[in-house]
C-alpha cells in the first residue's frame, strides 16, 4: 500500500490517510483481516505526529473499516460492500441535487453540466 | 504512569527573570517540541527537571515520581543531550564508552551503543578535543540513548548543525519512540525540525508558558493573509494574532475561526507562528 502525503493539499494530514487507507480497502488492496501498521510506525515513516496517524485509525475504526485489539494491533474489517455502495450512492444523490440547484441558480443547460462533468473526470485521470 | 511529565505550579527567581508558574503536562509516548525566544527559559526548565538547579515552588513529576525522590539508580530513566559534552576533552571515544559502563552499570547497553557509534562513523582513539561539533553531538546522543532512558531531553542539542546530521537525529528521535513508553521533550531554535517530528509544542514567553497543544491543531488554527489597510480595519479585531505592515500593505496572521470562510489563507509555519505572536505581543 502506497500512502502519499500531499502537504499543498487542502484535507488535513489525517484525512489524507484515512481516506487512502480506505479506498486501498475498498478497492481490495487491503484484504480483510490484514494486519495495517502500527499507529507509531506509519507516523515514523510518513515523518507524520503520532497523534495524526491515530485520529486516522480511529475514524477510520468508527466508520467500520478496521478494528483494533488490544495489544495485537488494528486489521482490515470484514466489509459490507452491498451497504458501502448503498451509502456512496446517498452521498451522491445529496451532491447531485446540490449541483442541481447551484446550475438552476447559475443558469446552466443540462448539456452544459454533462460537459462540465466530462471535462472534470478527464483532468481528475490526469492528475492520477 | 501516563504522563512523562508533569510540573505543578514551578517557579523559579533567578536575578530579574522569574521562571513560571509553570503548569505543564506531557504524556508519555510522544515527542514534545519546547519553543521560545533566546531567555524565554527553556535552558532553565530543563535544568529544573533533571535536578540540576532546584525550583523556588512548585513540583516536578518525571516518569510519575517527584524529582526529589530520585535515587541515583532511578536516574538512568532520564537523559539528556546538551549543546556540548561536558566530558575531559583528553578522553577518546573507548574511555568514554567505559566509564559510562562503570556508571551505568546493568543498565548500560553495550550493543545499543555500538550500533549508535558505527551508525555515526564515530572514530575509536581520536580524543573528543579533535571531535566537531556534530561528532559530539552524536556521541552525546549515544551515550543518552544507551542506559535504557525513557524519557530523554535534548536542550538545542542540534543547533549549528547541518540538516543531514539533524534529518539522522530525526530518525532516530522517531525510532525512539517507537517504543510507547519513551517520550521526547526537545528545545530548539530549528523549528523547521520540530514541524516535522513534533506531537505537541509548547511555547514559552517571557518565563511564561503559553499554550502546550498538538501540533497538527496548532497549524490549523492560524492562517495568514496580505492584506490592504482597508481590508485589515474590516477585520474582527480579536481574529488578528499578528502583523507586520509593509509599504504595499500588511500581512497578517489571523485565527481562522474569527474570519469568513471564503477568506483566503495561506498556511502557516510553526516559526511563523512564534514570530508573529511574539511580535504581535510587542505591540
Amino acid at each position: 500500500m502506497n500512502i502519499k502525503i500531499k502537504n499543498s493539499s487542502n484535507d488535513p494530514i489525517y484525512l489524507q490517510i484515512k481516506n487512502q487507507i480506505r479506498d486501498a480497502i475498498l478497492n481490495g488492496e487491503l484484504e480483510v483481516g490484514e494486519l495495517l501498521p502500527s499507529i507509531r510506525l506509519l507516523a515514523k515513516e510518513l515523518r507524520v505526529s503520532v497523534i495524526t496517524t491515530k485520529r486516522a485509525y480511529d475514524e477510520l475504526e468508527n466508520d467500520g473499516f478496521i478494528h483494533s485489539v488490544q495489544g495485537k494491533g488494528s486489521f482490515v474489517a470484514p466489509q459490507n460492500t452491498e451497504l458501502m455502495k448503498e451509502r456512496f450512492l446517498k452521498k451522491i444523490e445529496a451532491s447531485i441535487a446540490e449541483i442541481l440547484r447551484y446550475a438552476k441558480l447559475a443558469g446552466m443547460s443540462h448539456d452544459e453540466l454533462i460537459e462540465m462533468i466530462r471535462t472534470l473526470e478527464s483532468e481528475h485521470a490526469e492528475c492520477d | 504512569m501516563l504522563n512523562a511529565i508533569e510540573l505543578r505550579g514551578l517557579k523559579k527567581r533567578l536575578g530579574n527573570f522569574v521562571l513560571g508558574p509553570i503548569d505543564l503536562t506531557v504524556p508519555r509516548g510522544c515527542i514534545v517540541g519546547y519553543i521560545g525566544e533566546n531567555g524565554a527559559g527553556k535552558s532553565t526548565t530543563i535544568k529544573l527537571l533533571l535536578h540540576l538547579m532546584f525550583p523556588d515552588e512548585g513540583e516536578i513529576r518525571l516518569l510519575g515520581k517527584d524529582v526529589q525522590e530520585f535515587t541515583p539508580q532511578m536516574k538512568k530513566d532520564i537523559a539528556y543531550v546538551f549543546d556540548d559534552l561536558y566530558l575531559p576533552e583528553d578522553m577518546t571515544l573507548k574511555n568514554v564508552h567505559n566509564f559510562h559502563q562503570k556508571l551505568y552499570g546493568q543498565a548500560w547497553q553495550d550493543k545499543t551503543f555500538s550500533d549508535l557509534v558505527a551508525r555515526f562513523n564515530l572514530p575509536d582513539s581520536k580524543s573528543i578535543k579533535h571531535f566537531s561539533r556534530g561528532m559530539k553531538m552524536q556521541l552525546g546522543l549515544a551515550l543518552a540513548l544507551s542506559h535504557g532512558a525513557r524519557l530523554l531531553l535534548l536542550d538545542e542539542a542540534t543547533s549549528g548543525l547541518d540538516p543531514v546530521i539533524r534529518d539522522d537525529v530525526l530518525d532516530i528521535l522517531l525510532d525512539y519512540i517507537q517504543n510507547e513508553n519513551h517520550t521526547v521533550f526537545v528545545s530548539s531554535h530549528i523549528l523547521s525540525d520540530l514541524e516535522k517530528v513534533a506531537d505537541y509544542i509548547a511555547f514559552i514567553h517571557k518565563g511564561q508558558l503559553l499554550f502546550m497543544e498538538t501540533k497538527d491543531d496548532l497549524m490549523n488554527q492560524y492562517g495568514i493573509a496580505s492584506l490592504s489597510e482597508k481590508q485589515l480595519e474590516e477585520l474582527d479585531d480579536k481574529a488578528i494574532v499578528g502583523k507586520r505592515p509593509h509599504k504595499f500593505g500588511v500581512e497578517v496572521m489571523l485565527k481562522r475561526e474569527l474570519v469568513p470562510s471564503d477568506f483566503e489563507l495561506e498556511k502557516v509555519s510553526i516559526e511563523e507562528i512564534m514570530v508573529y505572536m511574539i511580535k504581535g505581543k510587542r505591540k
